[in-house]
């Protein structure tokens, strides 16, 4: 039975969500229904730890779903790369749960509680299947579950404007996920298979093919879109203002790392082993954007006045230096890039649940509502500054491991232009941290200002476990750069 | 205890005291005890090191690898040594004349004031016994942000605007170019460990080298080399206390300390003198102490001419520095000591004045000398010594400044430090000597926005009895220490001498 249970890992990692979801529909009760999403995430993230570990130990793991070996059936393989990944989207959702208790009540209608908690769920099982799947049509139907349930719950939230920008998510999603199919689509019209140890051995001998390269474009646009490489990041600051902040602090934290990573994983793995992406300019267009993307969004996050948004540019800009270590093709930019999606991850997610903080006592994330703030809620607000250290790539936090590994990269490449975009980002990054701070340490509480004090230490403890790990990972990075390197080598050798 | 583990307690110490100091709840005197048992603690800790080191052997201790191959490391070698022990023993000294100044003045907010002093203090110990650069600039970046606090303490629009231009000016020059530096010499040669004889040492051509050093020297910004030294005047809004110990000492000497490493220890004397741009920056050095000079002559507010000084002096090392030559690193090293001492007497007595006589310009201190005979008196002491006159302890380290220019055959360097010399007569002696012997009518009639000047009557009359009315006695007892700290360098500069040598002649 223990045999049988363990062996079968892989599917549960998917599955278990993907039941759990309509238990918390009939269930109808807040309570119940977090207390199923909580259970069931720490669940997942033990699951995703032993994968890890196992990978670790023997290497790749394969699983074919049902039995129908692949190429017919859908394969779930696992390498580092993804085990990576499931642990640090499980991870993420078994921090935000805990939070979730307090924060989602004060920003979403009671009677829709437990949507939420159902979609959450389902969003967790579709990143989660995009991580694990080793067929494209399947990554595509994961894709589509982890969006549309992604709409539903930033339009659960009570402001009203969640309900444009869940709808302008919608519109940017859909057209990025049928870019996506179509050249998943083009790619099985040419070599007959979808799952990507074949189509990575296949698409070799396929270079001069022009329907390969298209499928390339279609799908590199799609996956880009679904990750908010700029300019096609429009639908991302709305999103992750106007959502309630425990998803934010979610979606921010796992929802653009894996598509980050799908990218990863269709350009190296699926079109690695061919000259493709060379012959394409695919990675002067890749370093173009990222850089626009980090000067980019950084420069608007100055602007921003509410700081959900600020947050939501700087996420853009972010998610700039994760591409640019990726589009370096090289073991050390790879493992910049995929050990900047983790300690992003703590420290965006960190810096949302402060917000979260923020709106449940002050019912307000705009800049001057939160002045003088800091003598009302100073853990709060210290967490703030703690986790925008690490924004800014302060020595200590997260932020600087990976700041560290992509100047590393750049040199070694020797992108002089690269290294100076990656200083000035941080540079801005200090601006647009300080004017939030400013604000809440160096000015009076406005006139008539409520009484306020501290959040509840529910949100509070999350929060702090968030960007406390953000600073461990600081501290200690062998660990963390132990696993991306090895993730890094796997992407860049290719299926093995 | 081995030496090792007193390493790890010596960096620990002043942290604890941090976490220990908010739990007095704001009971002072529980408050300040702990911080004057921590900095005892601490200056215990620190000096049981020195036999170590003075009898050749360099302790070292590695904490953990905060990347691969890369690790938090600390090793205490014969320049850490002297920054430690005169950061620790300071500390004692500046918390005994905090308790008089920071009561004296009415200060707000005075536990978090102690709190991150001892967090600076305990980043400047982490800079001194860092063992690889990487540790230095962890440590180096927890004193700049440790310390944005205690400039803006007075939380006033002005207090702010000097924070953003200190953090502005410290965090850009330190990630723009001193991260890159160092992660391109990593990239380089695969090492940060402060090595006898660097570690750049003809592994990198002239150019890379070129560019390197001046990544280095502009992003140490807390060395405070011209164009990049707006942020300690800047600094001088602080609580006096603050300028005295930090800005004269923990954060500034941090700076010239790290281009003194730098220079030794990544780069290494002799590849150093091969390099052609380090003359470029001896050059810039010694423009900035003329320049720092000029503009300290200017200023009329006492606190913001000891700033330019302290710009002044702040070259004076990195110059010994970027001569490239053993005296000239000898003077470097043993000046982190003399200035140190020099001018935190001149900015306690700074301090004092505005206590005392509330009097921060130095055009209202006319006949001060005959209010405040002692304070005037050491200002005296300190300012010889930042001169180099005997029987100061400035002296020694101009001596070998001058002999380091004169062994690398820069006549036009030693020409500089005289003329220097020159103008700190001019502008430092001009307050000891107006304070004794000019009387009340040279004082300008006292201005309306002067508020402190207004309510009490401090026209100093020669013709008056005089009326001693000195600064609270903490703020005495801490000159007087500081002051006989000047002199005593003069009889006894072995101690520091003698760790300098280490270095160049191991």
């Amino acid at each position: 039975m223990a045999a049988a249970f363990s062996s079968h890992l892989p599917a549960l990692q998917v599955v278990l969500a993907l039941l759990a979801a309509p238990l918390c529909v009939v269930l109808r009760r807040p309570g119940a229904a977090w207390m199923i999403a909580t259970v069931i995430t720490w669940a997942l993230l033990a699951i995703a730890m032993v994968l890890l570990g196992r990978v670790l130990e023997t290497g790749t793991i394969t699983y074919a779903l049902g039995s129908w070996p692949a190429p017919w059936g859908i394969e779930y393989r696992i390498d580092l790369a993804n085990a990576f990944v499931l642990v640090l989207v499980t991870l993420i959702g078994s921090v935000v749960m805990p939070y979730a208790r307090a924060s989602i009540p004060a920003e979403i209608e009671e009677p829709r509680i437990y949507l939420f908690y159902c979609m959450y769920l389902l969003n967790l099982a579709g990143l989660l299947g995009i991580a694990i799947t080793g067929d494209v049509f399947n990554l595509f139907v994961f894709l589509e579950i982890s969006s549309l349930s992604s709409y539903v719950m930033i339009s659960l939230s009570r402001d009203r404007r969640a309900l444009v920008a869940a709808y302008r998510y919608l519109i940017m999603g859909t057209i990025g996920a049928t870019f996506y199919i179509i050249g998943v689509g083009m790619m099985y019209q040419v070599t007959g298979t979808l799952n990507m140890v074949d189509l990575a051995t296949l698409i070799p001998n396929l270079t001069d093919n022009r329907t390969v390269m298209v499928a390339l474009a279609f799908l590199c646009v799609g996956l880009s879109l679904k990750l908010a490489l700029f300019p096609l990041h429009l639908w991302l600051p709305n999103a992750y203002a106007y959502a309630p902040s425990a998803v934010s602090a979610f979606l921010a934290s796992t929802g653009t790392k894996v598509a980050v990573y799908a990218l990863a994983r269709i350009l190296f793995t699926v079109f690695g082993g061919s000259v493709l992406i060379d012959d394409f300019g695919l990675q002067e267009l890749l370093v173009v954007l990222a850089v626009a993307a980090m000067i980019g969004g950084s420069a608007v996050a100055i602007y921003q006045s509410n700081v959900k948004r600020l947050l939501a540019y700087s996420s853009i800009a972010q998610i700039g230096y994760m591409i640019l270590g990726l589009s370096m093709a090289s073991v050390i930019g790879m493992t910049a890039g995929l050990v900047h999606l983790f300690n992003h991850a703590l420290m965006k997610g960190g810096l949302f649940m402060v917000m979260g903080c923020v709106f449940f006592r002050l019912s307000s994330v705009q800049v001057e509502d939160m002045e003088g703030l800091a003598k009302r809620m100073p853990l709060t607000m210290a967490a703030f500054v703690a986790g925008g250290f690490g924004l800014i790539g302060m020595p200590l936090t997260a932020g600087f491991i990976s700041k560290w590994h992509l100047i590393q990269a750049a040199l070694e490449k020797g992108w002089w232009g690269a290294v100076a975009v990656i200083l000035v980002s941080s540079l801005l990054a200090v601006i647009y941290i300080w004017r939030v701070v400013e604000a809440a340490y160096f000015k009076p509480p406005p006139k008539g200002a409520a009484e306020i004090s501290e959040a509840p230490l529910s949100m509070l403890v999350p929060m702090w476990v968030m960007i406390g790990m953000s600073y461990y990972f600081g501290i200690d990075a062998t660990l963390t750069l132990d696993i991306t390197t090895g993730a890094a080598e796997t992407l860049l050798g290719g299926i093995q | 205890m081995s030496p090792e583990q007193t390493i790890l307690l010596s960096i620990l110490v002043p942290f604890l005291g941090a976490a220990l100091i908010p739990l007095t709840w704001a009971n002072p005197n529980i408050r300040e005890t702990i911080t004057l048992i921590t900095g005892a603690i601490l200056f215990y800790l620190v000096s049981s090191i020195y036999p170590v080191v003075a009898g050749g052997a360099q302790p070292s201790v590695i904490l953990f690898e905060m990347l691969p191959g890369l690790a938090i490391a600390f090793t205490v070698e014969p320049l850490g040594m002297i920054f430690a022990a005169i950061v620790s023993f300071l500390w004692i000294i500046t918390t005994v004349y905090s308790i008089g100044y920071m009561r004296g003045h009415d200060e707000q907010n005075q536990t978090r004031f102690y709190v991150l002093f001892a967090i600076a203090i305990g980043a400047a110990i982490g800079i001194a016994f860092a063992g690889n650069m990487l540790t230095l600039f962890v440590f180096y970046e927890v004193l700049t942000i440790s310390t944005f606090p205690l400039v803006t303490h007075h939380g006033t629009p002005e207090a702010k605007r000097a924070g953003r231009v200190y953090l502005g000016i410290l965090l850009t020059t330190s990630i723009a170019f001193q991260l890159v530096a160092i992660i391109w010499t990593w990239s380089l040669v695969g090492t940060l460990d402060f090595t006898q004889g660097g570690i750049l040492n003809g592994k990198v051509g002239g150019l890379t080298a070129a560019i390197l050093l001046g990544l280095y020297v502009f992003g140490i910004g807390k060395a405070a080399l011209m164009p990049f030294h707006r942020w300690l005047p800047a600094a001088m809004v602080a609580p006096t206390p603050v300028s005295a110990l930090l800005h004269a000492v923990a954060v500034v000497k941090a700076g010239v300390f790290t281009v003194l490493k730098v220079a030794v220890y990544i780069f290494g004397v002799d590849f150093l003198f091969s390099i052609e741009a380090s003359q470029w920056f001896l050059y810039l050095a010694a423009a900035t102490v003329l320049i720092a000079s000029l503009v300290a002559m200017s200023k009329d507010n006492l606190k913001a001419r000891l700033a330019y000084s302290t710009i002044s002096q702040l070259s004076y090392i990195i110059l010994g520095a970027m001569l490239a030559s053993d005296l000239g690193v000898i003077g470097g090293g043993m000046h982190i000591a003399m200035h140190a001492f020099g001018k935190i007497t001149l900015f306690f007595c700074a301090g004092a004045y505005i206590v005392a006589a509330h009097k921060t310009e130095i055009s209202h201190m006319h006949g001060i000398g005959r209010v405040m005979p002692l304070t005037t008196a050491a200002f005296l002491i300190g300012s010889l010594s930042i001169i180099g006159l005997p029987p100061m302890g400035g002296l020694w380290s101009k001596w070998y400044l001058a002999l380091g220019a004169l062994e690398s055959g820069h006549l036009v360097i030693v020409g500089v430090l005289m003329v220097s010399s020159l103008l700190n007569v001019a502008y430092l002696l001009e307050i000891p000597f107006k304070g004794f012997f000019a009387g009340a009518e040279d004082n300008p009639e006292p201005q309306a926005h002067h508020e402190h000047d207004s309510d009490h009557d401090h026209r100093f009359d020669r013709k008056q009895p005089r009326q001693i009315k000195e600064a609270p006695l903490a703020c005495l007892i801490a000159i007087s220490i500081t002051s006989a700290g000047c002199l005593i360098l003069f009889f006894y500069p072995d101690p520091v001498y003698n760790l300098m040598r280490l270095i160049v002649a191991p």
